[in-house]
């Protein structure tokens, strides 16, 4: 990228506060203008073990977390030991120096800021994150901008407490004016813009999203990585009059969403994977009753507990397989965090019209993490359009009402329960137009026919409504990138930088899982030498599945399965090795930070690893 | 509820489809006594809807005229709680089985007890699983043989009423479907109870349970309306729940005088009178900007 661009990592331990230092940080860029896009690694514990945030910023928007650090800000001794050694000539590392020193020697090049944070913040004593704000201040000086953003961040964040606003603002300021004397900035500032951005996380934005699309009813079972669009909805609930319930359990949840929805009100759930099991049989019972539902999965690393806080795109064949039966269903992953706020919108739109279920295949690295997105993007008002819903008993109809009347198009129109003329029971068992069960009756071969053959007829135009593969790059571009859902924006930036080596590729990205545009995806294949297609599982779930539904045959597999996400590096590196005669490469996350102790003492075999530059690695004791 | 334009009759809720239900079931006086109730309560059949799970006498909802829904196994009260939620102004009827409610669905009952929403649930307990032919149910009778517990069952009797008591149930009552004109009074005052109301009901399986038959019942019941029982006493509810044999009680064996508000007049979004479904889903400009200004 030709614009300036910074990633600073955060390291801390959970409760050192490297979250509220990061939003402080990505809030004061972009309220002048700077992109900025965040992954924080973390693990399962509320209190201790290790986080590393990943903020990386630049006034051209970044698509994903990038694959380097220029700035560590490490809050613990730990974080100072881990992260050090990843920075690069010109790389700064600010830390509390009056409480850690790095145990090594930095890299060449690097920057030791040691700030003396007793001087600074005198409060840090019984207020520890103050050390935070010291270095958040010099982090800003040293990215070449000015103070009063970030003064603004803190009026704002501690609104209500003007007291603790200058105890903040004076620390920063400190920190600030401390590193202009001290440090050498970075060698390429950032540059404030006109653009408003707003700084928000895939599930925030798929919650408002479906607010804004009509949703009423929110129904959910806290779950990582789905939690927040519980809490987003909770507290919106009164303002916007939502109705936004906890209940015991993924069962409960899915089956609530189901009854509001048949009563007519745009209702959706979210959980991962392990909850999304439970919801399951459900998920069928949308399709037998016609009734339209929303379901969102923000995958996580699995099977079973898995790895709770890793990303992961492997719940694909649980998306397809949800459910017995041979049923419709739709499931389209967005690509990334904005397009997470329209993704409520088509699905609400796609379940209304044509009767059936919608999965949301999100997953922990887009959801939980966040980007800026244009403030234009999200003040846009959805079109509501419920398709063939009847909501009064006004106009003229027929009799008898045939909730499950057999249409060419296969859609019923659905009379919301309440009104009086349209009386019917919806079964999960078979049932004819009338909505009488066939099930109990001894047999009747031709009325059960008719009905699969009718719910089966819906999909027949229901790729229109369906966000096409994008095709970015030449049409006649040597090698073809296939990506599905959030690996759209890594992708995108390592297709660019093998452009710009000389590399001929384009890069297809599917939104639309199922049904697949399989023509649309075939046309751009066949044009191209080589298919590679990368996704974030072990089996190639995605590959398998464009092979069903195309007889495609992709040429190389890019894979990543180690709880980390994919980084631009990852795949430039891998399509290489595709071109050189590899036909799957397993990218592995192997920077020296990532290194952990196992709880019964051995680090995993770390040594001779591709990608490994550990100079002066502390011994570990 | 609003006022019917003509009086609403029995006849206006005898649906077409004649139930499938074995000759001498438990299950049709349940239904006929919820056919009085609904007509003395002068609910409209559009304004009725009738949820269940699976079991034969989760077959119900197909025989009754009203809005109705045959969901999944032992998911009829999370399904009936959304349907409530989203529309206040529906008389909401959950119906299923000891199987459905009791076994499999257990969590769910006790929850939305605890939840209070203003649901009835009519449990029809024959003390056996009658569609699968024949197997130990949850509240059948320890040492009782089935297909399944053929050296009779080893387990211990689920006591519905000590555990919609303990649950916070408002409205807990039994009949049995041999007085249906007694089980109709009971479906009333549970339908007209603001909250969550559970009626148990001893539905006899003449194929598949041969000890908890008629007889059986009519042997041991007694009314409680008889026994000047205090139904607004939890700790008289409760010894009453604990009772079995000889004698059984059946009746309201407690109807909380202090009754909570229920959920669906609890929830932020539902106080304003209109039900969810009626109310405008789209958000103005001015309230999209605030939102978007909070990323900011």
């Amino acid at each position: 990228m030709s614009e300036p661009e910074v990633v600073v990592g955060i390291g801390g331990a959970a409760g050192d506060g490297t979250a509220s230092a990061g939003n402080t940080l990505v809030l004061s860029m972009a309220r002048q203008g700077i992109a900025g896009y965040s992954y924080n690694s973390y693990q399962s514990v509320i209190r201790g073990g290790h986080s590393w945030l990943r903020l990386r910023f630049s006034a051209k928007k970044p698509l994903n977390q990038g694959d380097q650090v220029d700035v560590v800000i490490a809050l613990n001794q730990d974080s100072l030991d881990r992260h050090l050694q990843e920075l690069q000539p010109g790389g700064i590392c600010l830390y509390n120096g009056a409480k850690f020193q790095p145990s090594y020697d930095p890299p060449a090049g690097v920057q030791l800021c040691g700030l003396p944070v007793p001087d600074l913040a005198p409060d840090s004593a019984k207020l520890p994150v103050m050390q935070n704000t010291v270095a958040v201040g010099a982090a800003v000086q040293l990215m070449g901008l000015g103070f009063e953003t970030l003064a603004s961040v803190f009026e704002t964040t501690f609104a209500k407490k003007p007291a603790v606003v200058q105890k903040n603002v004076e620390a920063a300021r400190n920190g600030y004016d401390y590193a202009a004397k001290n440090f050498r900035p970075l060698a390429t500032p950032l540059h404030p813009t006109d653009q408003k951005w707003a700084q928000c996380s895939g599930n925030e934005l798929l919650a408002m999203g479906a607010a804004l699309a009509g949703c009423k009813f929110y129904v959910a079972y806290p779950m990582s990585p789905a939690t927040h669009i519980l809490e987003w909805f909770a507290n919106h609930a009164k303002r916007l009059g939502i109705c936004v319930r906890q209940v015991e359990d993924e069962i409960s949840v899915v089956n609530m969403c189901i009854g509001a929805n048949h009563m007519g009100v745009r209702a959706m759930c979210a959980t991962s994977g392990g909850g999304f099991a439970l919801m399951t049989e459900a998920i069928g019972m949308s399709a037998m009753f016609e009734t339209p539902a929303v379901v969102i999965n923000v995958m996580r690393a699995g099977p079973s507990t898995g790895v709770p806080t890793k990303t992961e795109q492997a719940d694909l064949n649980q998306a397809f397989g949800a459910s017995q039966g041979d049923f419709e269903r739709v499931v389209i992953a967005p690509l990334s965090m904005g397009d997470c706020f329209v993704t409520p919108a088509v699905a609400f739109h796609v379940a209304d019209k044509y009767q059936l279920p919608v999965l949301i295949l999100g997953d922990l690295l887009l959801c939980e993490g966040s980007e800026t997105v244009a403030t234009e993007v999200l003040d846009v008002g959805f079109p509501i359009d419920r398709g063939e819903l009847i909501t009064t008993a006004d106009g003229p109809r027929q009799e008898p009402y045939l909730r499950y009347k057999d249409t060419p198009s296969g859609i019923s129109p659905r009379a919301i329960p309440g009104l009086p003329g349209y009386l019917y029971t919806s079964g999960t068992d078979e049932h004819d137009e009338d909505g009488v069960l066939l099930s109990d009756v001894f047999t009747d071969p031709i009325r059960r026919k008719k009905m699969v053959d009718k719910r089966h007829r819906k999909l027949s135009t229901i790729l229109e409504d369906l966000p096409p593969p994008i095709l970015e790059g030449p049409a006649d571009a040597e090698t073809t990138l296939l990506g599905w859902g959030s690996t759209w924006g890594v992708i995108k930036e390592a297709a660019e930088r093998l452009t710009a080596a000389g590399v001929s590729v384009n890069h297809l990205q599917i939104k639309t899982i199922i049904p697949l545009h399989g023509d649309d995806i075939t046309a751009v294949v066949e044009k191209s030498r080589r298919l590679i297609i990368i996704e974030n599982n072990h089996s190639g779930q995605f590959a398998r599945h464009l092979r069903a539904e195309t007889g495609i045959v992709a040429d190389g597999h890019i894979r990543k399965y180690d709880g980390e996400p994919f980084e631009p590096k990852h795949i430039v590196s891998a399509v290489s090795d595709i071109i050189d005669g590899q036909t799957i490469v397993n990218v592995l996350s192997t920077e020296p930070g990532w290194r952990t102790d196992h709880p019964t003492g051995t680090s995993g075999p770390w040594e001779g690893l591709k990608q490994v530059t550990r100079p002066g690695v502390p011994a570990k004791a | 509820m609003t006022p019917p334009a003509t009086l609403v009759e029995v006849k206006d809720f005898k649906s077409e489809v004649h139930p499938d239900w074995c000759p001498g079931c438990g299950d049709f006086g349940v239904l006929t006594s919820l056919y009085k109730a609904c007509a003395e309560l002068q609910i409209p059949p559009h304004e009725l809807m009738v949820v269940s799970g699976i079991g034969c006498s989760s077959n119900l909802p197909g025989f009754i005229r009203s809005y109705g829904v045959h969901t999944l196994h032992g998911r009829l009260l999370p399904f009936a709680t959304g349907c409530k939620l989203a529309n206040q102004n529906m008389t909401v009827v959950g119906t299923g089985g000891d199987g459905d409610g009791y076994g499999i669905g257990l969590n769910h009952f006790i929850q939305a007890m605890r939840r209070n929403i203003d649901v009835t649930y009519i449990v029809m307990n024959n003390e056996i699983y009658g569609l699968t032919t024949g197997q130990v149910s949850p509240t059948s009778e320890t040492g009782m043989k089935t297909k399944t517990s053929p050296f009779g069952n080893l387990e211990g009797m689920l006591n519905p009423m000590a555990l919609a008591l303990a649950a916070g149930c408002g409205f807990v009552a039994r009949g049995f479907s041999g007085q249906p004109k007694h089980l109709a009074e009971l479906y009333k005052a549970g339908i007209q109870h603001k909250g969550f109301a559970l009626i148990d009901v001893f539905s006899p399986c003449v194929t598949f349970n041969k000890l908890n038959t008629y007889q059986y019942f009519r042997e041991r019941i007694y009314k409680l309306e008889d026994a000047a029982h205090d139904t607004g006493s939890f700790h008289a509810a409760m010894d009453r729940a604990l009772e079995w044999d000889p004698k059984i009680p059946i009746g309201l064996f407690y109807r909380n005088p202090d009754p909570q508000p229920s959920l669906d007049t609890l929830d932020p979004a539902l106080t304003t009178g209109v039900p969810l479904v009626h109310q405008n889903c789209t958000v103005d400009a001015e309230t999209r900007g605030e939102l978007i200004r909070e990323f900011m």
